[in-house]
């Protein structure tokens, strides 16, 4: 049988992980809207906790939360006025279709890429995302990749 | 660069104003110590001498769901009323509390001994009697060592037949503070 990681109490995880993934949203964001977004990002993932079934990319997965949180106050104010071009192509944002084409991925991999690709975050932000280093990210993201290809599927 | 108090406390209050966690808890002063008070939807679950939060909080998660988050709005009445207890203002709480997941014995214990009077004693065997278990009194001490809310639902006025008080989970020392302070013991 796998060994999973337990779910730990989210108390630990906030407490855990709050700094690096405010300091990451100021960086996308800038320092004002990182605050909204930090609220957001951790109200999120309050609410898909109860979905987790183990804990062992928990640090992945807030940073791809983060990472949502961030596209979406981003978009906002465009939100009007959307681009012509989505009218004509899949109108889901590159995020959205990337995760869906991801989902058999291994879980490094599959985080790797949404972040990089669908994110567009820098490797040294995957790579503290996924707990290991700019480096790693860049691996698993490009094998990722590869692995999406053989399957004909086209990352641009 | 941290997230800053203002900000944590924005995201603990709305966190638990949205509903969104299994359980709230917060640390409060108390002449006995400090306090781990947690609640869930229902009400008060958890009062702890001593805390040591990690461990507390893992029984917590286990017990109620992982949701748990320190958080104190949703324990503001509790941490009110029991100050007014320890100011001898207030002799009886009027709290939700949560026993949902204890056994019907239990629970049916946990009842009577909420009506035991501020200020009064009463004994396990007693206590056996009036759960409908009069040959449980044993049972009935274990029900008091791991009452989940001391205080509030007052183990500390249950005592052994011939009066001694026995023992309690939380240290000897504070059962008889809390009887002296109710008047319940000599000073």
């Amino acid at each position: 049988m796998m060994s999973t990681v337990a779910i730990p109490p989210f108390e630990s995880v906030y407490l855990e992980h709050r700094d690096e993934l405010f300091r990451f949203l100021v960086r996308r964001l800038g320092r004002e809207r990182a605050e909204d977004a930090f609220q957001e990002t951790f109200l999120r993932a309050l609410r898909g906790y109860p979905r987790l079934k183990h804990a062992e990319h928990l640090r992945a997965w807030l940073y791809t939360i983060a990472a949502r949180v961030a596209v979406d106050l981003h978009r906002r104010p465009a939100q009007a006025a959307p681009p012509a071009e989505e009218a004509v192509h899949d109108s889901r944002p590159r995020y959205a279709q990337l995760e869906h084409l991801a989902e058999e991925l291994p879980a490094t991999e599959r985080a790797a890429v949404v972040l990089r690709y669908g994110y567009d975050l820098s490797y040294a932000d995957i790579g503290a995302a996924l707990g290991s280093n700019e480096h790693a990210a860049r691996q698993a993201a490009s094998s990722g990749v590869r692995r999406l290809r053989k399957r004909r599927i086209e990352i641009t | 660069m941290t997230v800053s108090p203002e900000l944590d406390a924005r995201f603990r209050e709305a966190a638990a104003a949205e509903g969104l966690l299994d359980v709230a808890y917060e640390i409060a002063d108390s002449p006995i110590g400090p306090l781990l008070l947690a609640a869930s939807g229902r009400g008060l679950c958890r009062i702890s001498f001593d805390p040591e939060p990690e461990r507390e909080l893992e029984r917590l998660s286990r017990a109620f769901g992982a949701r748990v988050l320190r958080s104190s709005r949703p324990l503001d009445p509790a941490r009110r009323q029991l100050d007014e207890y320890f100011e001898g203002g207030r002799q009886e709480f009027e709290l939700d509390v949560d026993v949902e997941r204890l056994t019907p014995f239990n629970r049916r214990v946990l009842e009577q001994l909420a009506r035991v009077p501020y200020g009064a004693l009463t004994t396990y065997g007693t206590l056996a009697r009036e759960a409908g278990r009069p040959r449980a009194a044993r049972a009935v001490g274990t029900v008091m060592n791991r009452n989940p809310i001391p205080i509030v639902l007052p183990c500390h006025r249950v005592v052994g037949s011939t009066g001694s008080l026995v023992g309690y989970a939380g240290g000897l020392k504070r059962k008889e503070q809390l009887l002296r302070f109710e008047g319940a013991l000599a000073v």
